[in-house]
């Protein structure tokens, strides 16, 4: 008996051979259908693990550029002596305008109307926030011991988000730490080489007359304000450099540093 | 094919090393062995990859269209490594930072691609599985050989641990500090290859052209 000519549609598509036309483009249909399927269901189903961790690796970055973070210890217990406050860049002072706990950073210093363009763009970042969130850090008896300044910028392949501590004076680091970067491992991405982080402590922004004096190089003007340039990474060396100078300068926190010393923040 | 399921396993490990024999993945190679807990999570994404992918392609091979072929494969791979990324970001956090881009580069790994396309094609899938999981295995020791040599040479250290105490932590070792770059991972695995060429004389490939004696007038 011969075979019957297949008379539904589906019917006849399994009965072509697998190299031709209709079949191919099903295969093909089907295959991305599916794949996209598995990966976007590990993504949803994931991401609120990814989110948290994300959180956390900020919380303990924080920790870490305070000085405070040891193996093991409870971030989130240790954390809640900071004291998060909302800046309002344009005045250098803190604002309650808004909510800081549903306040997300990075979608706000691309919103137009949450941030202004800049003219002069050192750090490439675009755009600059009208608001951000600092970190303070207080004593026991109420006064301030550091500040948590975010930072970030364009390196040479990725922005690098970054935290600065700095003493209570608003002048001396206490340390210098990214926590977001795709620079080149073992050459910028020693951003994140303990040593070469060590070097910013102790190290001073501005001279006794107020300039900014901050500088990352290869070669040291003033020691007081030089931190060595990464060997073989010149362009995030670079980028490092443009950013802290920006953020540190007075398009960046200079208005609010200064205007927290004189307690008018 | 009359391998043995044993010898489909096993001899990716050395007879066929898919790094020193095929000189295949000699990129992430380079780039992820400086230390050994990061080389042992490439090692295991390479491998869970290469196995998973390998069963998937075989599964479907009779009803893969030969014109598009490679991106089927190329799609399979892909879905495969993007799911790896995802987990490792949400479980091994730190170590996903520090792998950044080369997990997403397993996916141009040759080896991956390559026993898709040389066996997996071919074979049915709990053969391809483990061909797939074997070759993982022989690219994941290698780096792990590697891996030791970098690590303790250039840091002093086994997976973080402390072995030698370097000068900077006021010990006597003075670590190669070109261990800890990328280049000094093809030197060790050009000596791996001549060891396993002098172990195994069977692997030294023959001459493509002889080289000619002139005669003497």
């Amino acid at each position: 008996m011969p075979d019957r000519e297949p008379s539904t549609l589906w019917g006849k598509l399994i009965a072509l051979p697998v190299d031709s036309t209709p079949k191919t483009i099903f295969v093909a249909v089907t295959l991305c259908l599916f794949c996209s399927m598995i990966v976007a269901f590990a993504a949803v189903n994931l991401r609120p693990i990814q989110v948290y961790n994300k959180a956390l690796d900020k919380k303990v970055n924080i920790l870490q550029v305070a000085g405070l973070y040891k193996e093991g210890v409870d971030v989130g217990a240790v954390f809640s002596s900071f004291e998060p406050r909302i800046v309002d860049m344009r005045t250098g002072k803190f604002t309650d305008a808004i909510d800081i706990a549903s306040f997300d950073e990075r979608a706000a210093a691309k919103d137009p109307s949450m941030s202004s363009e800049l003219q002069e763009d050192p750090a490439s970042i675009g755009r600059k926030p009208n608001f951000t969130t600092v970190y303070l850090l207080k004593n026991k008896d109420g006064s301030l011991d550091k500040i948590i300044l975010p930072i970030y910028g364009y390196g040479l392949w990725s922005t690098l988000y970054g935290f600065i501590a700095l003493e209570e004076n608003g002048n001396d680091i206490f340390g210098l730490q990214f926590y977001d970067h795709a620079e080149t491992p073992g050459l910028g991405a020693e951003v994140d080489n303990p040593r070469w982080k060590a070097q910013w402590q102790g190290k001073k922004l501005r001279d006794e007359a107020g300039n900014l004096m901050i500088q990352v190089a290869k070669v040291a003007k003033v020691k007081e304000h030089h931190i060595d340039a990464l060997a073989g990474a010149t362009l995030t060396s670079d980028g490092v450099d443009n950013l802290v100078k920006f953020w540190m300068g007075k398009s960046g926190f200079a208005a609010f540093i200064s205007n927290l010393k004189a307690g008018a923040a | 094919m009359a391998q043995t399921k044993k010898e489909l396993l096993v001899d990716p490990l050395v007879d066929n090393n898919p790094i020193t024999l095929q000189v295949l993945g000699i990129c992430s190679a380079l780039a992820v062995t400086s230390s050994l807990q990061v080389a042992l999570v490439m090692s295991i994404a390479v491998i869970a990859v290469c196995g998973f992918s390998s069963m998937s392609i075989s599964f479907l091979r009779n009803y893969i269209p030969s014109s598009i072929r490679i991106i089927v494969q190329m799609v399979i791979i892909a879905s495969l490594v993007i799911l790896v990324d995802q987990i490792l970001k949400a479980f091994a956090f730190e170590i996903s930072k520090t792998l950044s881009v080369f997990v997403g580069l397993i996916i141009t790994n040759c080896i991956v691609m390559g026993r898709a396309e040389a066996f997996a094609m071919k074979n049915p899938p709990l053969a391809s599985f483990l061909d797939g999981i074997g070759n993982g295995l022989g690219y994941g020791l290698l780096l792990m050989l590697v891996g030791v040599v970098r690590e303790l040479f250039g840091s002093g250290s086994l997976f973080g641990i402390t072995i030698l105490e370097s000068v900077n932590n006021g010990g006597w070792y003075v670590p190669n500090g070109l261990l800890l770059l990328p280049p000094s991972a093809f030197f060790i695995i050009g000596l791996l290859i001549w060891a396993a060429r002098t172990w195994k004389p069977a692997q030294v490939e023959e001459r493509e052209f002889k080289i000619q004696v002139v005669e003497e007038h």
